[in-house]
Parts: structure tokens; C-alpha cells; sequence
């Protein structure tokens, strides 16, 4: 312990912080439940040290062989339509982001989630958990075979409908690149009158919410295809980084 | 750098974050039976003073030596000489509102101006109505030396210094986050 005396001249990664309109703002009250959660204080400013620069790096030893494809968690095969859904990691200066975790969860083809508080009468499909985790491989590519989510009701509005969609969490490299999201499907008819993907203002950052549909990934007489590429912060360029580049 | 990407929005977990993020050993940040671990345990409350029974805590820190397993720990990657420690950890709030983390007191970390980050703990929390994670910093109240030189706490007005606090309790320490109201925790920008 006595080399750790001082960190003065550490040299830290630091990351690009996001710009005001990267993310929604927490405050979004035309998504009801921001309105009690949402924090009032501004802010407090962060410095980037090294419990933020560094983070888990969790995975290998948590995945099952069948924990990507969701379509093959039970002896029988689920309802719905099957999807294959993969994309690439990266982070915002295009590097990809190997070895992450990514874990994935979702309603069944008729919307429903298999969760004790979800009671709207969908069915239960007993073939489908609709949970999923894998690891991006050496250039941050990841892939999951699921069924279509089906949209569903919720009570945030008059005749509220959540889009079909897909959450998603990663780690990154550091506690800094924490990102959970959801994917949407293109062309969904119930985007305009959805408050949580409207609660990203920019139409832009909208817009890579969507995934899009690739049919040369799809697998012939077998499943479609969807690609939903991901983008986690990057780092600010620093002397620290040249020797750094490790292709 | 003409070809920067945009980063992927965040949204929220929504109420059922509990299918997909659920791990069995999720709030074991060290294994049952680790010589010095404790038990942090709180409550989530929103601005109406109800809690939150759709969160998710995760919990980021340095092992006992302050030190990370990690490649951009610039003193180099190291690994925990305490078994099991995996500095990580995560626990989904129970059906009133607690959430409960199994640690180890995390060691000091020298800071790059030339200071010290007294004992701390990096939490994430995520739950439905929350469209973007909090970030928040969780301090031991039998510090009071270092943390009285820590500068993250510094840096936080004096009269809501004390929302970064845990207290003393029977099996460990209570950290409870209040999402707004009078004694909203303090949340970060990172």
C-alpha cells in the first residue's frame, strides 16, 4: 500500500460528457410517473476518477449456451413471429466494444410480460421467458434470435399503447458507459402517441432508437431480421490514449 | 474527430426491469461469509414518500486495497487478493421499496489533483418513471476524517452533504435515496 500514496498526475481516461439533448430530459411529465421520480435538484457535477473510469467487466462466466436465443429457453417453441436481432457496439468515436454484456428483456407475441404485475389479458405464452443476455465478440458485434413483441396497454393516458419494443442494458468499458435502453421496430403506426420515446427530444436521437430491417440477415424459411446498432459514450482524446490503441 | 457517432439515448427500465436484470447473487458483492462484509440496506421513496417497488440499485467500488481489476486503473489491473470480491453489485427494490448490497469497505483512492477519494461506493439507480439512470455516491459515516478531506463531497453544497451519507445499523449501514422532496439525495452528472 505504500506505492498509492498520492494519484496526483493520474493519468485517467476521460469521456465526452453528453450533449443536453443526448438522453431525455428525467423531468418528462408527459411520461406520468417522471412526475413523482424525476429528481428537481440540478445535477451535481461528477469529476470522472478511477471508480468511474473503471467498471465491471462481467459476463463470461454468467451465460448459458441457450441465453441469446429466446426462441429455445422451454421444449416447445413460442408463439409469434421469430426475429433474429443483432447490431454492433460501439462507442461514439466508432471504436467497437468488445466482451460487454448485453442483456435483453421483452413482452411475448401478444404483449405480455411474464411478471407477476403485468395482469392486462394478454395470454401467457409458457414456451417464452422473454429474457436474454449474451457478449459482444472481438468488434462488438452481438445477435439474439426472439419472437416479435406484441404492443400493449398501459394506463399513462386515455387508449395508451407502448410500440412493440425491446429493452436493453450494457456495461460498456466504465461505469460511465452504463446505457439501458429500449429498441423500437420501424414503421410502428403507435409512435406518435408514445411519451417515452417522445421524451427524447432531438428527432435524430429518435430516430436511433429504431431499429431497422435488414433482410440480408435474415434466415430463409426461417426467421426475419432487425439490426439496432448501439452507441456508448466515447473519450475525449488525451496523450494518454495514443499509446492506448489497441486494434 | 469529423465522425463522431451520436450516442444511443437512454429509456427507461419501466416496471418489469426485474425479468431481464434479475441475477440470483446480483446484491452479493462479496460471497456470504467474507470476513469484514456488511449489509447496506435502504429504501427508495418518490416525491409523494412512497417507495419505489420497481428499482434497481447497482453498486461500482474499489476492492478493500483500493485497488480495480481493471485495465484503466492506470496503477495497473489487479486483482482482488480478497476472494470472491467483485466489486459489482445489484439489487431490485422488494416489495416495500428496500434494496440490499452484501460489501466490504472499499479502500481509499488517491485523485488525480493530488488528493484523496475517501471510502466510497458508485451507485446507478434505474426503475420505472426514471428515463435515465441517477448516479449517486454512497459515504461511510465512520469516516469522518476522510471524508471531511474528500473531494466529491466537498464539491456538494454543505446542507445536502449529508444525502451521500450512510448511518450506522444493526448488520451494517442504511442508505436510503429519496428521489425528491426535502431530503432529495444528492445526483450526479458523471
Amino acid at each position: 500500500m505504500t506505492e498509492d500514496t498520492t494519484g496526483r498526475g493520474l493519468p485517467l481516461p476521460v469521456y465526452r460528457r453528453d450533449d443536453v439533448d443526448a438522453h431525455p430530459p428525467l423531468f418528462s411529465p408527459g411520461y406520468r410517473s417522471t412526475v413523482t421520480r424525476a429528481p428537481r435538484q440540478p445535477l451535481a457535477h461528477l469529476p470522472q476518477r478511477l471508480t468511474e473510469v473503471t467498471g465491471p467487466l462481467l459476463g463470461e462466466g454468467r451465460l448459458g449456451d441457450l441465453d441469446h436465443d429466446l426462441t429455445r429457453q422451454h421444449d416447445g417453441s413460442p408463439q409469434g413471429q421469430r426475429i433474429i436481432v443483432h447490431g454492433r457496439v460501439r462507442d461514439g468515436d466508432g471504436r467497437p466494444v468488445p466482451r460487454t454484456l448485453v442483456e435483453i428483456w421483452q413482452a411475448n407475441a401478444a404483449g405480455r410480460y411474464r411478471h407477476a404485475r403485468d395482469t392486462w389479458p394478454a395470454p401467457i405464452d409458457p414456451h417464452f421467458d422473454g429474457v436474454g443476455r449474451t457478449l459482444t465478440d472481438d468488434q462488438g458485434r452481438y445477435r439474439f434470435v426472439t419472437v416479435q413483441p406484441g404492443a400493449y396497454p398501459w394506463r399513462n393516458h386515455d387508449n395508451a399503447w407502448r410500440p412493440a419494443h425491446i429493452h436493453f442494458s450494457l456495461f460498456g468499458r466504465a461505469f460511465t458507459q452504463r446505457l439501458v435502453t429500449q429498441m423500437y421496430f420501424p414503421g410502428d403506426p403507435l409512435f406518435f402517441q408514445d411519451p417515452v420515446l417522445h421524451s427524447v427530444r432531438d428527432p435524430m436521437a429518435r430516430q436511433r432508437l429504431v431499429a431497422r430491417y435488414d433482410h440480408a440477415a435474415t434466415q430463409p424459411e426461417w426467421a426475419l431480421a432487425y439490426a439496432f446498432d448501439i452507441v456508448l459514450r466515447g473519450r475525449e482524446d488525451t496523450p494518454f490514449e495514443d499509446g492506448d490503441d489497441d486494434e | 474527430m469529423s465522425d463522431r457517432l451520436g450516442v444511443t439515448p437512454a429509456q427507461t427500465v419501466g416496471p418489469y426491469l426485474s425479468i431481464g436484470l434479475h441475477w440470483p447473487d446480483g446484491p452479493y458483492v462479496v460471497p456470504e461469509g467474507t470476513p469484514g462484509a456488511f449489509w447496506i440496506r435502504g429504501r427508495i421513496v418518490d416525491g409523494t414518500g412512497e417507495p419505489v417497488v420497481d428499482a434497481l440499485v447497482e453498486s461500482w467500488q474499489a476492492d478493500p486495497d483500493g485497488r480495480f481489476d481493471h485495465p484503466d486503473d492506470p496503477r495497473g489491473a489487479r486483482p482482488p487478493r480478497l476472494a470472491g470480491f467483485r466489486g459489482f453489485g445489484r439489487s431490485e427494490t422488494d416489495d416495500q421499496g428496500c434494496y440490499r448490497l452484501l460489501t466490504v469497505r472499499p479502500g481509499p483512492l488517491p485523485d488525480p489533483d493530488g488528493g484523496t477519494e475517501a471510502p466510497h461506493l458508485t451507485l446507478s439507480v434505474l426503475g420505472r418513471g426514471l428515463l435515465h439512470r441517477l448516479v449517486t455516491r454512497l459515504y461511510l459515516p465512520d469516516e469522518p476524517a476522510a471524508n471531511a478531506v474528500d473531494p466529491v463531497l466537498n464539491s456538494v453544497e454543505a446542507e445536502r452533504r449529508g444525502t451521500l451519507l450512510a448511518s450506522a445499523a444493526p448488520d451494517g449501514f442504511r442508505f436510503d435515496i429519496h428521489l425528491q422532496g426535502d431530503r432529495e439525495t444528492v445526483f450526479f452528472a458523471v
